[in-house]
């Protein structure tokens, strides 16, 4: 059986020493303490992602209390994960069609974006949600509930997809 | 014969034949909105613009006739620049409605506007404006705006159909489809206009908005709905049928099929009367039970009511390999020759377009199969009179509409032991001493015969517990491969049901027959080799319309399949 070796380390004269090299451990420490710090206190304190952030794609609710979504299908086509299910239904409004079911499954989506990128009403965007923490599977499945934010909340995002058309 | 070259192609054809049906006949594709190979040529869409050398401009390969030597090209680059501008301007006027439109997907605008269209719009004025949601009749919704205006729902009415409902009013971009005043698109028929319809302008309420064609799978079947046995297609999402639609088969139905049939046929399959699974009588009470049970207890039954005191009654509703283990169950195994079938005749409702009075797809099928009394003392009237006389003591029922007959049912009221064979809880379950549960058309392979001799190929479409999705001959759509068991649209509906040949089969085993068939291809077989009229048939003969019995063959309309010539 072919055995690889490695060069055994031999330590200097200092480094047998020992207290230079702890004092120099030390001094990397103290400095570390007191320069600014990268790290933040999550979940007390929160980052808000840039406008460019996928987070978990949702749908967009207009002032008027009525989602933009007409149930086209086209995302729950795209997606590569099969997230989405689409059921639609007709509506009285002028738009004539609408979701009657509307679902994803977070824990199937990878969040790609291509929903996003596809639907042609503008109607689902990755919104900048990051924290998704399920106990039970049925819980990572998001409906209409879940899924419907203002297009108010999601103005920085949609801001940004029409000025990178 | 002449000659004339279509793209480079030398092709023999008549002076009679215009350019499209040449084109169409040797396989070349010509794009067209208004023509079809079956109704009159109105030459009004412009789409099927050609060039031909020697004509000062290009002409319309759909009202022009070939004449000897003509050079005709489909794709030189002044023929691409008239459709491209045909397109522009078809475009003009059509709303971006895509998103919310029952025929994305299956559109021959949307297909042409990805082939035959520069993709990009110069148009940057107001769109016209039109009617949307208008209900022509019953069945079939309109919208306005999405109109191209090709005629094709017009001539289908007027001449096919002999139903002249339809009609153009108003000039230029203001042309819109309108019923006569005082009548509805209401004909038997009414419902083809939406497959002719080149664009959503004509769609289904019924099956509006219910799912994507792509969602869904698509299964070569016939339709149970009458006699005829139109070829057809079903659309299944989740395991359910959402709609049917034609098939082409010049040798049943051309490309059409009634209301009827399309909007009815199916709806036992999916509906609450649905048996889910085998019932026992127990002390009088009927309870769920599992088929070793059920089987077990019809067949110990049965065993004590051999001969001429038990009758047979299968089912014009089922295939031909059922009936013919029907019979073989009767004469060999209960040794009874009380043998028939119920007619189910709606006298009247009958045309010469596609309507037959015979509401049943397999009278012709079940009869060929062996189903047929030895003679009058042994058919459906002695069967009732021996019921009544109290001669036949036990029945075995296949036939899920059995209970219609108020005379069969009233005599069944007499017998001591009823088996029902069926699919759909009816008069005739409560009645029975053992209950079934049968699959329906739409859940087993078999072939069914029409009145005039077709005999055709069905294919299972939804699955029941007997089944796999990927295991049989199933049509899988994207949603039936991927789906796992934690996805809601994984988790379909099953029925724990057996076709009615499987279960005869079964039956024979328990009662000492020595014969017993897994696969209704094994039965065919067998068929085709009993049988004199089916000698040398086998199911991949039968392919995709059909083989017509007999020696008389059936006239085509075409010389050729129109679905099969593609871009
Ligand atoms: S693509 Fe957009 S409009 Fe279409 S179903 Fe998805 S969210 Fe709705
Ligand atoms: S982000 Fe990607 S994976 Fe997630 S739902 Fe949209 S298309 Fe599907
Ligand atoms: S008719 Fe065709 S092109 Fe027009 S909106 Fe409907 S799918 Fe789109
Ligand atoms: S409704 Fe459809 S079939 Fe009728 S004219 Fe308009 S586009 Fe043609």
């Amino acid at each position: 059986m072919e055995v690889r070796t490695q060069d055994k380390y031999t330590l200097t004269f200092w480094e047998k020493l020992y207290i230079p090299e702890i004092l120099k451990g030390m001094k990397l420490t103290l400095e570390q303490m007191l320069k600014k710090k990268d790290t933040r206190e999550y979940p007390e304190e929160k980052w808000v992602p840039p406008p460019s952030y996928r987070g978990a794609p949702v749908l967009v609710l207009e002032r008027n209390g009525v989602e933009r979504c007409v149930a086209c299908g086209l995302c729950s086509r795209v997606c590569p994960a099969l997230a989405i299910e689409v059921q639609a239904a007709e509506t009285e409004h002028e738009k004539e069609r609408y979701p009657e079911l509307f679902e994803i499954n977070m824990l199937r989506c990878i969040f790609c974006g291509f929903c996003e990128e596809v639907c042609p009403e503008e109607a689902i965007v990755m919104s900048p949600t990051y924290e998704m923490v399920f106990t039970r599977y049925e819980d990572a499945i998001f409906g209409k509930d879940k899924l419907l934010m203002s297009a108010e909340e999601l103005a920085p995002r949609l801001e940004f997809l029409r000025s990178h058309r | 014969m002449i000659t004339i070259t279509i793209d480079g192609k030398e092709i023999q054809t008549e002076p009679s034949k215009t350019i499209i049906e040449a084109a169409f006949e040797h396989g070349i594709y010509v794009p067209h909105f208004c023509w079809h190979p079956a109704l009159s040529i109105s030459g009004n869409c412009r789409m099927c613009l050609v060039e031909v050398e020697k004509m000062p401009k290009q002409v319309i390969a759909c009202s022009t006739r070939c004449m000897d030597g003509m050079v005709v090209h489909v794709n030189s680059e002044k023929a691409v620049q008239a459709r491209e501008a045909v397109m522009e301007f078809i475009l003009i006027n059509h709303p971006l409605d895509c998103p919310i439109c029952d025929e994305a997907g299956e559109c021959k605008l949307q297909d042409y506007a990805y082939h035959y269209s520069v993709g990009e719009s110069r148009f940057d004025e107001e769109k016209g404006l039109k009617r949307k949601r208008v209900a022509l009749g019953p069945r079939v919704l309109f919208d306005a705006e999405r109109c191209i205006s090709c005629s094709r729902c017009i001539r289908f009415c007027e001449d096919l159909a002999g139903y002249p409902e339809l009609t153009f009013v108003e000039r230029g971009d203001h042309v819109t489809i309108e019923t006569f005043p005082g009548r509805q698109l209401e004909n038997p028929y009414s419902m083809n206009v939406i497959d002719i319809c080149p664009v959503g302008a004509l769609t289904s309420r019924d099956f509006r908005f219910k799912a994507r064609a792509w969602d869904m799978s698509e299964t070569p079947g016939v339709c149970p709905g009458c006699a005829r046995g139109c070829s057809m297609d079903m659309w299944v999402r989740q395991n359910e049928i959402l709609r049917l639609t034609p098939r082409e088969n010049q040798e049943v139905n051309n490309f059409w099929m009634c209301d009827r049939g399309r909007l009815e046929s199916f709806r036992h399959v999916h509906e609450e009367t649905r048996i889910e699974q085998p019932m026992l009588r127990k002390d009088g009470v009927q309870l769920a039970v599992g088929w070793d049970e059920a089987l077990a207890a019809a067949a110990s039954e049965l065993r004590s009511w051999k001969g001429d005191t038990v009758a047979v009654i299968a089912s014009p509703y089922d295939t031909c390999e059922d009936n013919f283990l029907a019979a073989r169950f009767a004469r060999e195994i209960l040794t009874t020759q009380f043998l028939d079938i119920l007619p189910h005749v709606e006298a009247g409702d009958q045309d010469e377009f596609l309507l037959r009075e015979d509401k049943t797809p397999n009278s012709a099928g079940a009869r060929i199969a062996g189903v047929t009394p030895v003679d009058d003392a042994h058919n459906l009237d002695s069967i009732v009179e021996g019921l009544q006389s109290g001669k036949i003591k036990a029945v075995v029922v296949s036939d899920v509409r059995a209970h219609e007959h108020a005379g069969f049912m009233q005599a069944l009221g007499k017998a001591q032991f009823v088996v029902a064979i069926v699919s759909n809880a009816s008069a005739l379950t409560e009645r029975a001493d053992v209950v079934l549960s049968a699959s329906t058309f739409a859940e087993k392979l078999g072939t069914f015969l029409n009145f005039e001799g077709q005999l055709q190929l069905l294919r299972p479409a939804v699955n029941t517990t007997e089944n796999e999705r990927w295991m049989g001959a199933f049509a899988m759509s994207r949603l039936d491969k991927f789906a796992s068991e934690f996805d809601r649209w994984g988790r379909m509906k099953r029925y724990d049901a057996r076709s009615a040949g499987r279960v005869f089969s079964l039956l024979a085993q328990l009662m000492g027959g020595k014969w017993g068939y897994d696969h209704p291809e094994d039965i065919f077989e067998e068929m085709a080799k009993r049988i004199e009229a089916l000698h040398g048939l086998t199911y991949e003969g039968l392919g995709r319309w059909g083989v017509r019995l007999g020696s008389e063959q059936p006239g085509h309309l075409l010389p050729y399949k129109y679905s099969d010539v593609r871009p």
